[in-house]
């Protein structure tokens, strides 16, 4: 047997002995997702447990180094965890922006004492971050935000607004793009980190066409921050955040793949009977079992080095694209059940709900007119 | 896998040069469309091939094969895409080669295929759509052997091919898949009669009529009423292949599309820096990367005997159909005027898609096919 065989089956039956029934049932909607953090309240006993144990193993960010909180794995084992644990339908036992997003910046940009004190914290879930980069004036045209960062000798002084914050109101600390010059657009951007309860820190949820306020308004009124909590060098933080959005857009790229992670088709689940809906829903499925190949592909290549830097654009373009796609499908395979807003039988409107919330998908994070762009620049060659 | 090892990245810049030297637009394509050659390609070229062992990638080694597979097929199949050469390797060294692995057909025609000296055609569709299970063409037994009548369409290289693969029906009634053998045919066979035609891109596929045509018992292939899977083998090795072949056309299309794009201009600008073109290049590029992941998808997952090779191998002959069309359709529509001429290459790359679409089946057969076994 080979290691990886070996590793294979050590994680397969480490997981039949730890991973509870509970966590092995498909996530039916946003509350069935565990996002840690100070104020956390765990929705089981089950899912508490399931999140100590892999944490434990340092699980929740398998491919992470050890000291940092997280399990040391090779690409080849981290892939075979991915695989042992699809195979028995567990969910992920954390999902946070501190592990998608965040994470990635502080490993290539932080000091090893922002490593040491941030990073083992999101590996256990213990601080929940949201991201402060759009404003009411900077949304596609990112660089031109205006929150202000003072140099006050010991502290930074932040005034600003900013928008689209997701979960700031459920957040425990923010990292944030502030203004730290007046001299260049790009040039004058840094990157802070700060906690959400600092005074001067207030939310407003933003209620959406989808009945959810996922995102807020967040105000920074005389908002002190200690001079450390600065990742990469002052007016240097624009390079940090768009790494950051590359991230960004490979975990919005994936929800292409639907909410189960998995390629299974839309025509399976909503069984289509109707012969001309049931054509698109076909020439759907092809389509997202391409885009099932292609993630595969682009996670291998990303892995390896081969994949173009700005490629992630173009997976979260097709991936956003596709999502859209499958809710407008679904939409119609429900008829006039999908219509209903409330009631138990359509699980509270979950598929109008998911539809509605599907169209922000080519927005946020860039939309996806912006991600066109940066392909044919970037990719094509094609000129400004 | 996802990515591709040394061996294979080595394989396929080889191809890359050897193809982008010898099968170019001018110097194959076009060069024996303009002297209507019969065949529709050159057997030069095909030698070629085979001094390069480039013939022998699905030929087991212990036939003096190269052992390989899909993956390494589909390589040189894109970049035969991207340069629009004509060549019997799909149907040969792939499709038929596939069909009589592990039979005694195998010693008999494995030597010519690997000498570049034989080409060998596959005989399915009997109407206008793909349709195999449809299969009517009778072979009847007769004494010791068989007697075939019927018709068959879109052969392609069949009026070049020393041997077709045929898939005939010794039982069952059309619609089955139980009851299909698959035959032997040689090109000289009494009763054989070919119609050799040219296609929209100047390939040639020939209309076979059988009338009376009387072959031997060892002329069949694997056993009797048993053809349906040595013929799906070939099939879907045809439909990965032909896939990662579109993926060709339409990269092939799109960088010249995009080069076009920089070097024209109109109201004192380049073209490409109008917004409009630009997100629609930029559209094509993810289109094709996912065609691309889906073509080799496929062939890993025939490499590796995968139960999801069927699905995929649709998939992907699906996907990359409807993106190399999107590909020449753009690449026409904003070549503007100059790709409307036959003296621009852009349009070869509009009628190569238009018979690759076709071939092994069409998007909207292979959508169906996806869908039935999804389970819907």
């Amino acid at each position: 047997m080979t290691e990886i065989d070996t590793f294979r089956s050590e994680t397969r039956a480490w997981l039949e002995a730890n991973c509870p029934p509970e966590m092995r049932k498909p996530i039916r909607s946003e509350a069935d997702i565990c996002w840690g953090g100070r104020n956390w309240t765990f929705q089981s006993d089950a899912q508490a447990r399931w999140l100590k144990v892999m944490a434990e193993r340092g699980w929740t960010v398998p491919d992470w180094p050890r000291e940092y909180g997280g399990g040391g794995l090779s690409p080849d084992e981290a892939r075979v965890l991915k695989e042992e644990m699809q195979r028995i339908g567990a969910r992920p036992p954390l999902t946070s922006f501190g592990i998608s997003m965040l994470g990635p910046a502080l490993l290539k940009f932080g000091t090893e004492e922002q490593k040491r004190h941030y990073l083992p914290q999101i590996a256990r879930g213990e601080i929940r971050w949201c991201q402060g980069y759009s404003e009411p004036g900077a949304g596609s045209d990112l660089a031109g935000l205006q929150t202000k960062a003072e140099d006050k000798g010991d502290h930074w002084l932040v005034n600003g607004q900013k928008v689209w914050t997701s979960y700031a109101d459920k957040a425990d600390w923010i990292f944030c793009l502030v203004r730290t010059s007046m001299e260049s657009k790009q040039g004058g951007i840094s990157f802070l980190l700060f906690d959400m309860e600092t005074p001067g820190v207030s939310t407003k949820p933003i209620p959406l066409i989808s009945g959810s306020s996922p995102f807020c308004e967040t105000f920074f009124d005389d908002v002190k921050v200690p001079k450390e909590q600065i990742v990469g060098e002052v007016n240097k933080g624009w390079n940090v955040a768009k790494y950051l959005l590359g991230h960004e857009r490979e975990m919005i790229a994936g929800m292409g793949l639907g909410t189960s992670g998995s390629s299974v088709t839309l025509g399976s689940v909503v069984k289509p009977t109707d012969p001309l809906l049931r054509a698109e829903i076909a020439a759907f499925d092809v389509d997202a079992l391409a885009f099932a190949a292609m993630s595969e592909r682009f996670a291998a290549q990303w892995k390896a080095g081969e994949a173009h830097p700005a490629s992630p654009s173009m997976m979260k373009y097709a991936g956003t694209e596709l999502n859209k796609r499958r809710n407008e499908l679904a939409m119609a395979a429900g008829g006039s059940d999908a219509l209903e807003w409330d009631s138990e039988r359509s699980t509270g409107g979950a598929t109008a709900r998911t539809w509605l919330r599907s169209k922000g998908n080519s927005i946020e994070g860039g939309t996806s007119e912006i991600q066109l762009g940066i392909v044919a620049k970037h990719i094509l060659g094609l000129p400004a | 896998m996802s990515t591709h090892t040394d061996d294979q990245k080595m394989l396929q810049e080889s191809a890359a040069s050897f193809l982008a030297e010898e099968g170019g637009i001018a110097r194959q394509l076009r060069h024996w469309r303009d002297i209507g050659c019969k065949d529709g390609f050159g057997h030069g070229l095909w030698k070629q091939f085979a001094d390069l062992g480039l013939t022998g990638i699905c030929i087991p080694e212990s036939h003096g094969g190269m052992g390989l597979g899909m993956t390494e097929a589909a390589l040189v199949l894109e970049e035969i895409g991207r340069n629009l050469t004509p060549s019997p390797f799909l149907q040969t060294a792939v499709v038929a080669a596939r069909a009589i692995d592990g039979t005694a057909h195998a010693d008999r025609w494995y030597p010519g295929i690997l000498s570049g000296e034989v080409v060998l055609a596959l005989a399915v569709d009997e109407g206008p759509r793909h349709a195999p299970e449809q299969t009517a063409l009778e072979a009847r037994r007769q004494g010791n052997g068989f007697l075939l009548n019927g018709a068959k369409q879109f052969v392609v290289q069949g009026g070049s091919a020393d041997m077709i693969v045929t898939a005939a029906r010794t039982g069952g009634s059309p619609g089955e898949r139980e009851g299909l053998t698959l035959f032997a045919v040689p090109k000289d066979a009494a009763g054989l009669g070919i119609d050799n035609v040219a296609l929209v891109d100047s390939s040639k596929a020939a209309r076979l009529t059988f009338a009376d045509v009387t072959l031997d018992a060892d002329a069949v292939i694997g056993e009797v009423d048993q053809g349906w899977r040595p013929l799906s083998r070939a099939l879907n090795a045809g439909r990965a292949g032909a896939a990662a072949e579109l993926v060709g056309v339409a990269a092939g299309a799109s960088a010249m599309t995009v080069d076009y794009l920089k070097q024209r201009k109109q109201f004192g600008k380049f073209i490409g820096e109008f917004q409009a073109l630009q997100h629609r290049a930029a559209h094509l590029y993810a289109e094709i990367e996912i065609a691309r992941a889906a073509a080799f998808k496929a062939a890993e997952l025939l490499d590796s005997g995968d139960e999801r090779a069927q699905l995929y191998a649709s998939v992907a002959k699906s996907k990359a159909a409807d993106v190399a069309s999107l590909a020449v359709r753009e690449g026409v529509q904003m070549h503007g005027g100059i790709g409307m001429t036959d003296e621009h290459d852009i349009g070869l790359f509009m009628k190569r898609e238009a018979v690759l679409g076709e071939l092994f089946g069409d998007v909207y057969y292979h959508r169906e096919q996806v869908a039935r076994l999804s389970g819907y």
